[in-house]
């Protein structure tokens, strides 16, 4: 077995510094909406009482979802023993890491009063699947640095593989715990269903393993190091096996709804009448998020094109995002069915109806403002540790990737 | 006199001083937290509960609304998507027999309220007498009690708050809802918008058999709005 080199970015181009000033401008601009935010109250974001979770948590819950599916890199070499993912496990840690702080700093900051999270960290509710929420992502930030400790220390490489359990059975609870905000909600139709859980945490592997390809093909292209055909071959299967599987979840989801009549009301609003919401579905998840990477990575035309990669991964990402912005924001946008067998004739409460929701410029610029910390914190941390194998060409990995 | 001791007369008085302004108004407030007009803890012998007699609700009267935006200091000058929303009237038409109702809406107290049970800081709560209240210095704004609640009963506070009532605190950034006026309750009183309805609302424990309230379940038929969730409600409607 050839022994691994891993090495720093070497962080002196111009592409370097333009990231980090391009990151960190667009944080700040994001720092600046939440500072409006809280000055002046939630009144200034599109958020209001029907719509009460809006775009900042679609962007948190895409970054918290992408950051458990990223880490499956990771345990697929120090948990089913994959020797060939090794070299990329140290990235993958990395990824779970920075893209977790990213989300839980956009979650936070939408709070009415973020400044009392020390009230939620330090008094639970433990009924509360929320509060379960904040103990395991801070588990998992804690799992996650270890695990990388136990993977980058020579010394403590024995116990790497226990590591590696830990974080991998934690992060299924973990994606368990972030679909079941939604699975646990009992009032509404759109939620109430035990499958918000598989659904997400396959929709974390299809993201994370999209957001990594990402990184890799990217850094691979900036940094001019080589990346095999076959070192890419096996994520690239895998992120199709990914978004089939999400698919599967989101069809038996729609089957039940579509066969239980009391749910027909909500099928049709997101399937067919919701405006936005069914054009996200439709356009969004359905042709650009499922089939459009299916047929980029399936068909012999494009599969052997990196592009074809690259494009499938970020079409994956379009796609996990327009599903959150439908399951997420859809699901408040229909009706609360609080008088069964009537119809609502008269309510200075919007009652009945279906709410409306435009997102302002300053709740966007906070969910931008999670995507820059990530970018952000990534490239200041490939910059300072060697998170980088030297080399991923074929010949070098090759031998592992036979068995 | 030396100036040493002017000095040290000065530090003294300044010492005083600040002494009796940091702590007298500590003083001040600790006995008026304490203060509890009844002088009863609260106890779960009592619930409190709500009869809605639809029937007597007339269309296009709001008292029961104004009286409570009133008593709290509600603003209604805000934008309607973001105002807050205590109680509200709601018209209602039967699907199947057309049958046009009007009602009051407001947060149903439930025995299992799914915003207690959701609330990540313990901020939502239930007292022992069934009122369910948010704890304004523990509530982090997450909004989750508001994905929550069936009844659609919470609003969250979106801007900077003006002429509060002392009596009925709110905070800019948190969730807030109907309180049954339990600053009102407390004090042997009945919720506003009881007294302003009069007819329509009746307010009491509903484990006090002799009660109103009681006696008036007993008699007549009434509905728990989305009884199928089993979250048993302390606000009932008759006649729909």
């Amino acid at each position: 077995m050839k022994e691994i080199q891993f090495q720093e970015l070497e962080g002196k181009s111009a592409g370097f510094y333009a990231l980090l000033a391009v990151s960190g401008f667009f944080l700040l601009l994001g720092l600046y909406a939440v500072y409006n935010m809280e000055h002046y109250g939630h009144a200034i974001t599109g958020m209001n009482n029907q719509i009460v979770w809006g775009i900042p948590h679609v962007f948190a819950i895409f970054l918290i979802l992408a950051a458990s599916g990223v880490l499956n890199v990771a345990s697929i070499s120090s948990v089913f023993r994959k020797t060939f993912y090794h070299p990329l496990a140290r990235l993958s840690v990395l990824l779970a890491i920075t893209l977790l702080v990213s989300g839980l700093m956009v979650l936070v900051l939408d709070l009415g009063r973020p400044d009392r999270l020390i009230v939620a960290m330090t008094i639970y509710n433990f009924k509360s699947i929320f509060a379960w929420n904040i103990i395991l992502y801070n588990g998992f930030l804690l799992i996650s640095i270890i695990y990388l400790w136990f993977m980058m220390e020579r010394r403590m490489k024995q116990y790497y593989p226990t590591a590696g359990l830990v974080a991998f059975i934690w992060r299924i609870i973990l994606t368990t715990g972030t679909g079941s905000i939604f699975g646990f909600l009992v009032a509404r139709e759109a939620y109430n269903t035990a499958i918000m859980a598989p659904l997400f945490i396959a929709l974390s592997l299809a993201l994370g393993l999209a957001v990594f390809l990402l990184v890799l093909l990217i850094d691979c292209w900036k940094t001019h190091c080589s990346l095999g055909e076959g070192v890419l071959e096996r994520p690239k299967k895998l992120l199709a096996v990914f978004i089939v599987a999400v698919f599967y979840f989101v069809l038996a989801y729609h089957l039940t709804n579509l066969y239980i009549t009391g749910r027909h009301g909500i099928e049709y609003f997101i399937l067919a009448s919701g405006g936005i919401y069914t054009a996200l579905f439709w356009g969004g998840y359905i042709f650009l998020g499922t089939i459009m990477p299916l047929l980029l990575l399936y068909h012999e035309k494009f599969t052997h094109s990196r592009a074809s990669i690259a494009a499938a991964a970020l079409l994956t990402i379009v796609g996990g995002f327009s599903l959150l912005y439908v399951i997420i924001i859809g699901g408040q946008a229909y009706p609360l069915d609080i008088f069964p067998g009537m119809e609502v004739t008269s309510s200075n409460f919007f009652d009945g109806v279906v709410n409306s929701y435009t997102p302002s410029g300053w709740e966007i610029l906070l969910g931008i403002s999670g995507i820059s910390l990530f970018v952000l914190l990534t490239t200041l941390a490939l910059k300072i540790l060697p998170f980088l194998p030297r080399s991923l060409a074929d010949s070098d990995i090759e031998p592992e990737f036979r068995n | 006199m030396s100036p040493t001791q002017n000095r040290r007369d000065f530090l003294k008085k300044t010492a005083t001083v600040a002494g009796l302004t940091t702590v007298a108004p500590g003083m001040l407030f600790y006995s008026v937290s304490q203060a509890k007009p009844d002088g009863e803890a609260v106890t779960s012998k009592v619930r409190w509960g709500m009869l809605i007699d639809t029937t007597k609700c007339a269309d296009g009267c709001n008292d029961c609304v104004n009286a409570c935006t009133k008593e709290h200091g509600l603003n209604d000058n805000v934008r309607a998507e973001i105002a807050p929303q205590w109680i509200r009237k709601v018209g209602l038409r039967d699907k199947q027999t057309g049958k046009e109702t009007t009602l009051p809406m407001l947060c149903q107290h439930c025995e299992h309220p799914p915003c207690v049970d959701v609330c990540p800081t313990g901020a939502s709560f239930k007292r022992a007498d069934g009122i369910v209240l948010v704890d304004k210095h523990t509530c982090i704004g997450c909004r989750y009690c508001m994905m929550a609640c069936p009844y659609k009963a919470r609003s969250f506070v979106h801007e900077n708050l003006e002429n509060q009532k002392p009596h009925s605190p709110r905070g800019k950034g948190t969730v807030e809802s109907c309180t049954f006026c339990v600053h009102k309750v407390d004090k042997g009183e009945k919720p506003a918008c009881v007294e302003a309805c009069g007819k329509a609302m009746i307010f009491g424990d509903i484990k006090d058999p002799e009660s109103e309230i009681s006696k008036k379940l007993a008699e007549v038929s009434s509905t728990a709005l989305r009884a199928d969730m089993k979250l048993n409600p302390g606000v009932r409607y008759q006649g729909i």
